[in-house]
């Protein structure tokens, strides 16, 4: 499979930077964190991008969606970082969506995927519970009782939380051993007697929550997969998510990069561009070097997805690692190059390196996935 | 679609009935690689053999035309060729700075009578081919080269000495850069000249690395005579030339980066793991690191080459993969010391392979050098790709 973009790709990047650049431009996000309303994004500009039919981008038609594959998802992803554009893209089409493509059946598909691809459901996933991404060590319990399993415990860092129509649980349903984790995921409305959701406010300014569940019941028909089965396919869903996540570091990165750039260019001392300063200018082509590996490993990832290959998971913590590295030396440099004015609070470059560090920890960091690279290369 | 398969079809078949055996197997010595020239060493029958059957087709260099003897392929049948070879494990046929560097020169700049003179026999590989371009006194500032080609009339009389010769001694003829107008700027007063190293006056001195042996050498040119047919291009008109050339050896150079080897493997050989992780968790890290990094580079490669044939060009990427490339290779052997410990120090004997782990370690620091330095490259990025003011 090629590495470079065909036609129709080229094609949807181009409309979706048109569109963001025009719906929602940076000074959108400002506005939005200057003056926060009750559901922390806008609805409408969200029925838009679902018009475009980026909601359902990776949903298969029968469902509702237009099955443009991964990579259109990650073209997207790439310009909403450029643009900081704040949307349940990340919690329900990234995550939500995945989870249902890949395990849910046929009712649940049936069910709940138009409702995504028309933007009416907001679905995140409800996976953290400590302070670090490690979903292994899950203890929230869910409890066979008549027809079903009553959930108790306590999820952090739930992506638009406070929002969310519909949650996708992971629970552990038993103790782990040899042959499973014991870990299983659910549907839970979010209007189910027993949830509450406490809404967290973070410093990229976006949606996210804890959610306590105390005697949640629900029935049989709401688990996604096999029970005590779920470890396979919360992996599979999380390998997409980190390539998306990637993405979206890869359009922040390029955007902090290209923002430096035109500083250097236009800012004097001394009577000169600082841009002419050798020590500058090696640390900017240094990162150029970067940026452009970030975009092959994230694109070869995506096309990894496309292709159905079988190690993606290798591939997806080589991509989420190196964008971490990345965009934490790049925004860090952008601040640092900016001099002064980087540091205020009227220039945009703040929010490129709040949005970044909050994605960085979403699903795993950088040393999260520098480990998970070893252990599933063998060492 | 049907043609190349064809052609794909054909060239495994060629290629199963005409590679020699010996010729599939590792590359295990310096003198497993064949140069070629005029009087050429071959180790055995079987390299010769190839290089015959190969160069016949063209196929040393694929893609020129077949009218110098070229193997006159398009972009894809070479790809295809060079996949077909890789399946095989062969050796290539020919290794030639007359191939990589001086060839493209030509093409482009050299006279009719040039291509034919000189562009068959480096198809052939009956001429060895050296490079004269850096000078003792003229490294990264290339440009300010002195040595000299005075007008005499029907030639040109050659003075000065270069140095970083790759096989110099080995080598029949020289491409060599040269100062032909003293009072022009000094992008503007040089001049690409092409002569023999039998000529009188031409004398060579290997030098010895901190590696040890190299293929090194200095040149020195004490009132060399070069006849005039032998300019390469127009007379001060040497710098474009030069720098044409340079992109081919950065590509060249970084290139060499990727290697097989895993590190994790040996590792894993050497170190050991507990609890299925390796001993020594700083170094597992470090390890990490770095293959994350080499697949991405992999990549780079890859949809550099996919973005060009489909005529989506990246842009000046060769100094980016000069650049890259060559740190990824010294931070690779770097962590091949790391890895295989006391045993890296042995330096003779047989129980160290005779040193070779730590005189390659050695040599590798000359990438980010040769072929213009990692500073360079990120000059040339800073500049030309990202547009940087110079004031």
């Amino acid at each position: 499979m090629s590495l470079s973009l065909n036609e129709e790709q080229m094609m949807l990047q181009d409309s979706a930077r048109g569109f963001l650049q025009t719906k929602a431009p940076v000074s959108a996000f400002r506005e939005l964190r200057d003056h926060p309303d009750k559901d922390g994004f806008n609805r409408q500009l969200w029925a838009d991008m679902a018009a475009q039919g980026w909601a359902g981008i990776t949903i298969p038609e029968q469902f509702g969606g237009v099955d443009f594959g991964y990579t259109g998802l990650g073209l997207i992803l790439e310009e909403m970082g450029r643009t900081l554009t704040v949307s349940p893209m990340v919690s329900t089409v990234l995550m939500g969506a995945t989870a249902l493509n890949l395990g849910g059946s046929p009712a649940q598909k049936t069910a709940l995927l138009p409702k995504i691809a028309t933007g009416e459901l907001i679905i995140p996933l409800a996976l953290e519970e400590t302070r670090h991404h490690n979903p292994e060590q899950t203890s929230l319990r869910a409890t066979p009782v008549d027809k079903g399993y009553c959930l108790n415990g306590r999820k952090v860092f739930v992506l638009d939380a406070h929002v969310a129509d519909t949650f996708i649980v992971l629970a552990r349903t038993s103790e782990k051993n040899a042959n499973c984790t014991g870990l299983s995921l659910f549907l839970v409305d979010s209007d189910t007697q027993g949830v509450t959701v406490e809404r967290a406010h973070m410093l990229d300014s976006r949606n996210a929550g804890a959610v306590v569940f105390n005697d949640v019941t629900v029935s049989s028909e709401s688990v996604v997969g096999e029970i005590d089965e779920g470890q396979e396919l919360l992996q599979s869903v999380l390998d997409v998510a980190q390539i998306g996540l990637s993405a979206e570091l890869l359009g922040i990165s390029q955007q902090v990069f290209e923002m430096t750039l035109s500083y250097l260019k236009e800012r004097k001392q001394f009577g000169v561009h600082i841009g002419s300063f050798q020590a500058l200018q090696h640390r900017m082509a240094q990162m150029f070097c970067q940026i452009e590996l970030c975009k092959s490993i994230v694109r070869r990832a995506l096309n990894d997805l496309d292709a159905g290959h079988d190690n993606v998971s290798i591939v997806a913590s080589a991509a989420k690692a190196k964008l971490c590295e990345t965009v934490r030396r790049l925004t860090n440099e952008a601040i640092q190059l900016h001099g002064g004015i980087g540091m205020t609070d009227e220039f945009d470059l703040g929010f490129y390196i709040k949005r970044a560090r909050v994605a960085q920890q979403t699903c795993g960091d950088y040393n999260y996935h520098l480990d998970r690279f070893a252990r599933l290369n063998g060492y | 679609m049907l043609e190349l398969d064809e052609f794909r079809r054909e060239t495994r078949h060629w290629l199963e009935q005409n590679c020699p055996a010996e010729m599939r197997l590792p590359i295990r010595e310096e003198d497993d690689d064949c140069w070629g020239g005029m009087y050429p060493t071959f180790k055995n029958e079987a390299q010769e053999l190839w290089l015959d059957r190969m160069s016949e087709r063209g196929w040393t260099t694929p893609a020129w035309p077949r009218s110098i003897g070229g193997g006159g392929l398009s972009k894809e049948q070479s790809e295809i060729l060079h996949q077909e070879l890789v399946r095989i494990k062969a050796r290539p046929a020919l290794l030639s700075f007359g191939i990589w560097m001086l060839g493209p020169v030509l093409l482009k700049y050299g006279s009719e009578a040039q291509k034919a003179r000189f562009l068959p026999d480096i198809v052939r590989g009956k001429v060895r081919w050296c490079q004269g371009y850096s000078e003792p006194g003229s490294g990264s500032d290339l440009a300010s080269l002195q040595t000299r080609a005075e007008d005499r009339g029907d030639h040109y009389l050659v003075n000065g000495s270069k140095i970083w010769t790759s096989y110099g001694d080995k080598a029949d003829w020289v491409f060599c850069l040269v100062r032909t107008d003293n009072a022009a700027p000094k992008h503007e007063g040089i001049s690409f000249l092409l002569f023999d190293m039998k000529s009188p006056g031409v004398t060579t001195k290997p030098i010895t690395l901190i590696s040890g042996k190299s293929p090194f050498s200095q040149l020195f040119f004490d009132d060399v005579r070069v006849p005039k047919e032998n300019l390469v291009g127009e007379i001060n008109r040497g710098w474009e030339i030069a720098k044409y050339l340079l992109t081919h050896e950065r590509e060249m150079i970084g290139d060499m980066g990727t290697q097989s080897v895993s590190l994790s493997e040996l590792a894993k050989e050497h170190i050991g793991l507990r609890n299925d992780m390796l001993v020594d968790p700083i170094l597992r890290t470090d390890i990490s690191r770095f293959t994350i990094d080499e697949m991405a580079f992999s990549d780079t490669l890859k949809r550099a080459a996919d973005e060009a044939k489909a005529g989506q060009e990246m842009g000046a990427v060769s100094s980016m993969f000069k650049y890259f490339g060559t740190e990824l290779n010294m931070s690779r052997f770097e962590l091949m010391l790391s890895v295989t410990g006391n045993y890296s120090l042995g330096w003779e004997g047989e129980e160290f392979d005779e040193g070779n782990l730590p005189r390659a370690w050695l040599r590798s620091k000359g990438n980010a050098i040769e072929g213009g330095t990692s500073e360079i490259q990120l000059n040339i990025i800073a500049k030309r790709v990202l547009g940087l003011p110079s004031e």
